[in-house]
């Protein structure tokens, strides 16, 4: 019964979609508010309406209501509670429900907290999410129906792929989708505007937020998807340049050079066009990756049971949201009014070089993720493009933004003076230097690319707290002064260090990871020690264990740095026999310092178990920098300037409004 | 001149579009398979014990002479533990009793008494059903996993193969004109 | 005006050096990192380059499988049916691997004919389970007895 309801509201949710595209594009156009506010009404019973429905498949899931397929097909009632709650999103049908879901949050977020927003730009901004929110609930009800019955009701289900049985990944698809989805607010936005014809600073400061909020969320997606596989493949490694990894890092680079360039639209009125496309790009590599994911075209591990009439319905969806967004893009972008100008050395102009080398990056990334199907469909052979390719393409393109992301925020608008910037820079530089000749004397001249990784690093967290202390006058006026500018300084600016400061604990944990790893394989029999870098592992015991839906083998390593102990840690195999599968959980003990790392394989008491271990330097670092980069999102948002609603100015209805706030900085 | 930029998002929009149209036919984890026009393997399997339906000339040894009867066959790799298995048993009903074709069956990786209540409870259409338990003439014929279906004309060589459940359409498009051809 | 224009001149020579920059290092990025799939018969006819990183795909030839004495390195042979290539390989075959397996191995062909992997991947599920799969199990509104209890298979030496 709860599923029938859940079903149910789906279809109403669809009728809703229906009435939010259409009615309030038509009263913006004619000016009728009546149908312009349509689309907020509309916007929160949609959201309402799948909330419902997603609780009643979540219900289903955590019942074991074997009459339901998708819970049958991907459940089981030996899963604990978590798993069986993380099933409803870890299958294609659940996943698209948690898809629509966010995207009717953010729709009605905008009707809660938009009350400020032109009603003209709002209810379009609003029509276009219905649009979206149109097809993809379509797409579900016609080929992808998570609440479809069984007739005869087995007694039990298939189970979830174990892999995907763990914390990590069960919280990683909601993260992650509110930040994939999330760019759908930036594209409804920017397609509103290019309706209008009008893009200004209130347009960018509105987006802003929205667009903030969707790539904290999909950092943090992207940093738990890294970490899960960083644990549980037992590759030791954190990211593979996997399609499916791929496929959430493009959009997130998109997204990165948007809230960029969008300062530039908010305070010089400036590269207009070029951030309608940037948002309109984000979210298309969104839907792009949905549909890689989706349609069987790639081949990844992460990838859903496939189906081809499925793959066509969202290559059709694609094609009609990013071609149509585009089309209206060629007409209309040409036509923007010409923005401030700006010289090459300025904060604009550094802006733009850290936009046009993050969207050249994303783009090689797309190419290297999609050559495969290039070269398959002209049957031209089968390939795999492996991490060397991303590698030798994405390191050099991102040099130059590590190297602007310290000079740009030193820069004026308009035109900057170098030689300032170098005077206040200089000791940052020698300090990059310095890191960089360190490292090539313990490395040797073969490690060049990664003291300069190294470098680098050094160079952005300095830099960035450097920024912070030119600002507030440190040590060049007296401490009070210092301290009632730091006060002044806006949540914006602090969030822009700390998200900087993430980027280059990010990149130390990263070059620390990748170039200084220790790695060993070996046959271990128990009582044999290894040993790894300044490191022993000695392979104490062996043991099987029981857990609520596997049995494991555990193996114990005790760790030691000379003589002393350091740690215990925990290898298992497990097997899942209802899935018939089974994982790897690697032993991991981690500090500031970076990760002891021991995976068991097959093997027996009589020929020994093969073994890997690993030291991998600063691999928390890892974690830690994409947690702070979340973190000086999370703070910019709460900047005032950006607070929904905090600058409201009402002025009548006239899509004219915006300009008032615009002169209000 | 600045307007031909504007439109260049849309033309590798659009470029990407074809692509991707293309590429939804193509299977990227299909694997071509060796045999198409060779001739399949050699090899002999021991019936399936347990089939309570199936005539006396079927209960013998499954090996490659049963393919060169002159007749095209099919070969289908089945186990009971394999879900699309069910899902795609219907069809091969169908091949058999509507279309008059001769299917064997290769029953793979399998628990006999598991086997045999498999076809005792959805129909058992086979001729031929040979027992791999360990899987052995599955490798000989580059079975990845199961369902597969292989069509033969009559005289040993492989025509097609298909990996996964069989659907209407594949047998429609792809088996019964190949049947057809070499009756 | 004129600054408007000069304006655009640089921004469209940085675009274009950068665009020019870029494909200089796709290009010679795809020249040396491609990884061509090649299968145990293309490598029998001979034109597979020794010392490439390539791909081969195949099943994992019944008791072919051999473990050297206290060591991690193993060795087995990956067939296609029409042809065979021994692989040696050095640390943990993948958790779903076994003899009879479809594997796919990344490495590089030595001047023996042998391949060297660096990475074995095995085929993660054994069955093909497309969703019209699905569909079918409506329409029979059968799943699976008590009988039916999947079997455990693999690694139960």
């Amino acid at each position: 019964m709860i599923t029938e309801a859940g079903h149910f509201s789906l279809i109403s949710a669809f009728i809703l979609s229906a009435v939010q595209m259409s009615l309030p594009l038509y009263g913006a156009h004619k000016g009728e508010l009546r149908y312009m506010e349509l689309a907020r009404t509309t916007a929160i019973a949609q959201f309402s309406l799948v909330l419902i429905s997603f609780a009643a498949l979540i219900n289903a899931f955590v019942t074991s209501d074997f009459s339901v397929l998708n819970v049958v097909l991907n459940s089981h009632s030996d899963k604990p509670l978590l798993y069986r709650i993380s099933g409803a999103w870890g299958n294609h049908e659940g996943s698209l429900l948690l898809w629509v879901l966010i995207l009717t949050l953010f729709g009605a977020m905008v009707a809660i907290f938009g009350r400020n927003l032109p009603p003209q730009l709002r209810a379009r901004t609003l029509a276009i999410q219905g649009m979206i929110a149109f097809g993809f609930i379509a797409f579900m009800l016609f080929t992808s129906n998570p609440f479809e019955r069984v007739l005869v009701p087995p007694e039990n289900g298939q189970g979830l792929n174990p892999l995907l049985q763990d914390p990590g990944l069960a919280f990683h698809p909601p993260f992650l989708y509110f930040g994939y989805v999330g760019l759908s607010i930036s594209f409804s936005f920017a397609v509103a505007a290019l309706i209008e014809g009008k893009v200004d600073a209130a347009w960018a400061r509105w987006v802003r937020p929205w667009t903030l909020a969707a790539w904290c969320g999909l950092s943090i997606g992207i940093g738990l998807g890294s970490w899960w596989a960083y644990y549980e493949l037992g590759w030791g490694g954190f990211w593979f340049w996997d399609p499916v990894e791929n496929a959430s890092f493009i959009p997130w680079l998109f997204a990165t050079a948007l809230l960029h360039s969008a300062i530039v639209v908010e305070k010089r009125d400036a590269l207009k066009s070029w951030t309608i496309l940037l948002a309109i790009l984000a979210f298309s590599m969104s839907l792009l990756g949905t549909f890689l994911v989706r349609s069987g075209v790639l081949t990844s591990v992460h990838a859903f049971a496939t189906d081809p009439e499925r793959g066509v319905f969202i290559l059709l969806l694609l094609i009609i949201t990013i071609g149509g967004s585009l089309t209206l893009y060629t007409i209309r972008a040409p036509n923007l009014q010409p923005g401030g100008l700006f010289r090459p050395i300025s904060r604009e102009g550094g802006l733009l070089l850290n936009n046009l080398f993050l969207s050249v990056a994303a783009l090689t990334v797309l190419l290297g993720t999609l050559y495969p199907l290039f070269l398959d469909v002209m049957d031209a052979g089968k390939v795999s493009v492996g991490p060397p390719y991303f590698n030798a393409t994405f390191g050099p393109l991102m040099m130059p933004v590590l190297g602007a992301m310290v000079v740009g925020p030193l820069l004026s608008w308009k035109r900057g003076e170098l030689l300032s910037v170098i005077s206040a820079l200089w000791f940052v530089g020698l300090a990059a230097l310095g890191a960089t000749a360190i490292t090539l004397i313990y490395s040797g001249i073969e490690g060049i690319l990664p003291a300069i990784g190294v470098g680098a690093a050094v160079w952005i967290i300095i830099g960035s707290l450097m920024e912070l202390a030119y600002r507030a006058k440190l040590f060049r006026s007296s401490p009070h002064d210092t301290w009632r500018r730091l006060m002044q300084t806006p949540r914006s600016v602090y969030g822009m260090t700390i998200a900087h400061l993430g980027v280059g604990v990010l990149l130390a944990g990263i070059i620390g990871t990748t170039a200084f790893k220790t790695e060993s394989v070996q046959n271990m029999n128990i009582g044999d020690s290894v040993s790894v870098s300044n490191y022993t592992f000695t392979l104490d015991r062996v043991e099987a264990l029981k857990g609520p839906n596997y049995i494991a083998e555990r193996a114990v390593f005790i760790i030691k740095e000379g003589a002393n102990l350091i740690a215990s840690i925990n290898a298992e195999r497990r097997r899942y026999p209802v899935e018939r599968d089974m994982t790897t959980e690697a032993g991991i003990h981690s500090t500031w310092r970076g990760d002891l790392y021991a995976v068991i394989g097959e093997g027996n008491r009589a020929t020994g178990w093969t073994t890997r271990l690993y030291k991998n330097p600063l691999t928390p670092w890892i974690w830690f920098g994409t947690i702070i980069m979340a973190i000086g999102g999370m703070v910019s948002l709460t900047d005032r300037r950006l607070r929904i609603g905090a600058p409201a100015k009402r002025k009548g209805f006239s899509s004219s409004a915006p300009r008032a706030v615009a002169g209000a900085k | 001149m600045m307007r031909l930029i504007y439109f260049l998002p849309l033309l590798g929009c659009l470029c990407l579009g074809v692509v991707f149209f293309l590429g939804l036919d193509s299977d990227p984890r299909e694997v071509p398979s060796a045999f198409i026009n060779k001739p399949a393997p050699e090899f002999s399997l021991a019936p399936l014990p347990g089939r309570a339906n199936a005539s006396q000339a079927d209960l013998g040894n499954f090996s490659r002479t049963d393919l060169v009867r002159g007749q095209p066959v099919i070969v289908n790799v089945w186990a009971s533990w394999c879900i699309p298995c069910t899902a795609e048993h219907p069809l091969i009903d169908r091949l058999v009793k509507q279309e008059g074709v001769v299917v064997h069956g290769i029953n793979y990786r399998d628990k006999a008494p598991a086997a045999a209540n498999w076809l005792a409870r959805l129909g058992d259409p086979f001729s031929k059903v040979g027992f791999d338990s360990d899987g052995k003439v599955g490798i000989e014929w580059g079975v990845y996993g199961v369902p597969e279906t292989f069509v033969i004309d009559g005289s040993g060589i492989v025509l097609f193969k298909h990996a996964g459940p069989l659907t209407p359409e594949i047998l429609e498009q792809d088996i019964l004109p190949r049947i057809r051809t070499h009756k | 005006m004129r600054s408007r224009k000069r304006q655009r001149l640089w921004l469209v020579s940085l675009v274009f050096v950068l665009l020019g920059g870029a494909v200089a290092l796709v290009l010679n990025a795809f020249e040396e990192n491609i990884v061509f799939f090649r299968s145990p018969k293309d490598i029998a006819a001979g034109n597979t380059e020794v010392g490439r990183l390539i791909r081969i795909g195949g099943l994992v030839e019944d008791g072919s499988l051999k473990r050297t004495a206290g060591s991690s390195e193993v060795n087995f042979n990956i067939t296609d049916g029409a042809a065979t290539i021994t692989v040696t390989y050095k640390g943990i075959l993948p958790d779903l691997f076994r003899e009879g397996q479809g594997i796919v191995a990344q490495g590089r062909l030595q001047s023996d004919g042998s391949f060297r992997a660096v990475e074995v991947l095995a085929k993660h599920d054994e069955t093909y389970m497309p969703p019209e799969v699905a569909e079918a199990l409506k329409k029979s509104g059968y799943w699976q007895d008590k009988d039916q209890k999947p079997v455990l298979k693999g690694n139960e030496k």
